[in-house]
C-alpha cells in the first residue's frame, strides 16, 4: 500500500505534496536538480492569454518570518505554454495543475478552454487571487458572487475538474468557499498570498516597485491553518492547502486542518529540494504519529469521535 | 553544477568599516568554476531571516579548497553572519549564474575592471584569472570614502589600481569614470560590477567597445523560478532576462539597466 496516495477529482496523486505555483516556474530549474516524478503534482506558474512581463523591480522584499512579492503574473502566455512548456513537462511523470489567471472573465474562460486539453493537465487551478495586478486576479475573488460567476463560466469550458484558489484578504472566506463550492468548483486551494507592503526606513519609500505585494512563508501559516479549519468543515469539496510549508510537520497540520493534500511554495526559495525531502520524511512522521495512510489526517482537528491515536514513544 | 553544502567557516575578519572576508571550505569549491559567480547563503537555520542571501565570489582556490567573499554588513542577514566565526558552518547553495566571459580578451591585450563599492570583490578573483593568460590589466576602483576601501592593495600587486573616493578621502576625489576620462586609459575590453549608475554610465561612455556589467538586484530564489530578479531586453514589451541566471554578467546592450 503507497500510505502517501491521494485521490481528488482529476487526481490521482502518488503523494500529496506538489510546488506551489509561482515558486516552482515550470520546473525547468528543479529539473536540474532532482526527477521531478518524485513529485505529487506540479502547480505550474499562473498562465494568462498573452505574454506578461509583469511589474518593476524590486519584485521582492523580506519580512519576518516571510517575504513579500509582486511579480505580477509574469509569464510566457498561453500559446507558448502549451506549445513549449507543457510539452517539455510531459517527460515527467506527474500531474499539472494549470493555474490560470486574466483581466477578464473572458479572459480565464479562453486560458481554460485550450489549457484543459493539454495531455498533462489533470486539474485547473482558477487564480482569483493575486494582489500583484491592478486588472482582474483578486478583484475575481473577494466578493462572492462574482466568484461564483467566474467559477461557473470556467467549468462550463473546462474539460478537467477545477479548483479555485482562494485569498485570505476576505472578511469572510467561508461565505466564499460555499460561495464556490456551489458555483460546481471541484476542489478548493487555499491560502494565497496575504496583501501586504514594507516602507525603507532610509528613503520613506515602499520597498517594492509596486508598493504592495503579497506576503508569504512561514509567517502566515497560521492563517491558513485557522481558515482551512473553518472552510473544511462548511464545504464537502476537497482542500489543497498552502501557506508557509516548510516540513512534514507542517504538512501533518493542514491535513489535521482539513486539508486533503498540500503544496509547498516559498520554501522552494530557502531549499530547493524542500519538495522531495518532505516527501522522504512523512512516511517515518506517519509512524511515530500512528496513521497508517496520510488520509486519516485529514480533518483530524474537527471530526468528532476520531481520537488521537498518538500514544507517545 | 549548483549543490547545496554546509560549508565551514575557516576566517572572518572586518577589512574595512563594515566590510567582512569570510573565507568558507568545502568541496563545493571544486564546483566554482567562473569569477563573476555568486552563492547563495542562508544565514541561519530558523525562518527568521528567511531567504537566502546572494554574494559574490571574491576568491577561489582549488588547491586549499577555499573560497573567500567580501560583504557588507547592512541589515538583519549580513549582521547575523558578521557574528558567524571560524569553526561554525553556513548553509551554501551554489555556485550560481554565469561569470565573467575570460575569453573575450587576449593575452597581450588590456582589460579595464572597474568596480563600485561592494561591487569590488568578483572583480579580483576575475583579475587573476586574466593576469594568469596574459592579459594587461589596469583597475579603477570606487568607494565612498577611505575607510570602506578595501582591497587596494591586493589589486595594486596584479597591476595597474587608480581609487577614486567620492569625498577626497583617497585617491582622486569623484566617480570611476572621472578617472578613467583623466588618465585617458586605453583597453580593449572592459569589465565592471557595481552600482547600477555607474554600470549605465560606463556603457554610455563606451558605445564602442566590448563591455561586460555585473549586475546587483533583489532575488527569491537565485535560481530562476521565481521571477524576482529579472530585466528588460531592449525592443520588446515582454522579453527579459534573469539576472541570477541569465547573468549576473551581461554584455552592454543586452539588458536594459
Amino acid at each position: 500500500m503507497n500510505r502517501l496516495a491521494v485521490q481528488l477529482p482529476g487526481l490521482s496523486l502518488k503523494n500529496p505534496i506538489m510546488p506551489a505555483s509561482g515558486c516552482f516556474g515550470f520546473g525547468r530549474e528543479y529539473a536540474q536538480l532532482y526527477d521531478l516524478s518524485q513529485l505529487g503534482a506540479i502547480m505550474i506558474k499562473a498562465t494568462t492569454l498573452e505574454a506578461r512581463f509583469g511589474n518593476s523591480t524590486p519584485r521582492v522584499a523580506e519580512t519576518p518570518s516571510g517575504m513579500l512579492n509582486a511579480i505580477g503574473l509574469q509569464n510566457p502566455g498561453l500559446q507558448k505554454v502549451m506549445e513549449e512548456e507543457l510539452p517539455w513537462l510531459a517527460q515527467f511523470d506527474v500531474p499539472i495543475i494549470a493555474n490560470i489567471a486574466g483581466s477578464t472573465m473572458e479572459e480565464y474562460v479562453e486560458v481554460a478552454k485550450e489549457i484543459s486539453k493539454a495531455p498533462n493537465v489533470y486539474a485547473l487551478e482558477l487564480n482569483i487571487s493575486c494582489p500583484n495586478v491592478k486588472k482582474g486576479g483578486m478583484a475575481f475573488g473577494t466578493v462572492p458572487e462574482v466568484a461564483a460567476e467566474l467559477t461557473k463560466l470556467v467549468k462550463e469550458v473546462s474539460e478537467v475538474p477545477v479548483y479555485v484558489k482562494l485569498s485570505p484578504n476576505v472578511t469572510n472566506v467561508v461565505e466564499m468557499a460555499r460561495a464556490i463550492e456551489a458555483a460546481g468548483a471541484d476542489g478548493l486551494t487555499m491560502i494565497n498570498t496575504l496583501l501586504g507592503m514594507r516602507i525603507d526606513v532610509k528613503t520613506a519609500q515602499p520597498v517594492l516597485a509596486n508598493r504592495t505585494g503579497g506576503l508569504s512563508g512561514p509567517a502566515i501559516k497560521p492563517i491558513a491553518i485557522r481558515m482551512i479549519y473553518e472552510v473544511s468543515q462548511a464545504v464537502s469539496i476537497p482542500i489543497i492547502g498552502m501557506g508557509g510549508i516548510q516540513s512534514a510537520e507542517d504538512v501533518i497540520e493542514f491535513f489535521y486542518a482539513g486539508a486533503s493534500a498540500v503544496a509547498v511554495g516559498t520554501a522552494n526559495f530557502i531549499d530547493p529540494f524542500v519538495c522531495p525531502n518532505i516527501i522522504a520524511e512523512l512516511p517515518a512522521l506517519l509512524d511515530e504519529l500512528g496513521f497508517e495512510h496520510i488520509s486519516e489526517c485529514t480533518g483530524r482537528s474537527w471530526k468528532k469521535g476520531e481520537p488521537s491515536v498518538y500514544c507517545g514513544a | 553544477m549548483m549543490k547545496r553544502e554546509h560549508m565551514m567557516i575557516v576566517a572572518h575578519e572586518p577589512i574595512a568599516e563594515n566590510i567582512y572576508a569570510l573565507t568558507l571550505t568545502g568541496p563545493l569549491v571544486h564546483e566554482m568554476n567562473k569569477p563573476g559567480q555568486f552563492v547563495h547563503i542562508k544565514i541561519t537555520s530558523q525562518a527568521d531571516p528567511l531567504l537566502r542571501r546572494p554574494l559574490s565570489l571574491c576568491q577561489i582556490d582549488k588547491e586549499t579548497s577555499q573560497c573567500t567573499i567580501i560583504y557588507r554588513k547592512e541589515g538583519i542577514g549580513t549582521t547575523l553572519l558578521s557574528e558567524k566565526r571560524p569553526g561554525e558552518t553556513v548553509d551554501v547553495l551554489g555556485p550560481l549564474g554565469n561569470g565573467f566571459p575570460l575569453d573575450a580578451v587576449k593575452a597581450g591585450q588590456t582589460a579595464l575592471i572597474v568596480g563600485g563599492g561592494i561591487g569590488v570583490p568578483p572583480l579580483y578573483e576575475l583579475s587573476k584569472r586574466l593576469v594568469k593568460k596574459d592579459v594587461n590589466v589596469i583597475h579603477v576602483l570606487g568607494f565612498q570614502n577611505k575607510d570602506v576601501m578595501f582591497y587596494k592593495n591586493e589589486f595594486a600587486k596584479l597591476g595597474e589600481t587608480h581609487v577614486a573616493t567620492v569625498d577626497g578621502s583617497y585617491g582622486t576625489k569623484g566617480l570611476v569614470t572621472d578617472v578613467i576620462a583623466e588618465c585617458a586609459i586605453s583597453f580593449d575590453v572592459l569589465y565592471a560590477c557595481g552600482p547600477k549608475p555607474m554600470l549605465k554610465a560606463l556603457e554610455q561612455a563606451f558605445p564602442n567597445k566590448e563591455v561586460y556589467l555585473s549586475l546587483e538586484e533583489r532575488m527569491g530564489c537565485g535560481i530562476g523560478a521565481c521571477f524576482a530578479c529579472v530585466c528588460r531586453v531592449p525592443n520588446s514589451e515582454t522579453a527579459y532576462k534573469k539576472v541570477c541566471s541569465d547573468g549576473p554578467v551581461f554584455k552592454a546592450g543586452e539588458v536594459i539597466l
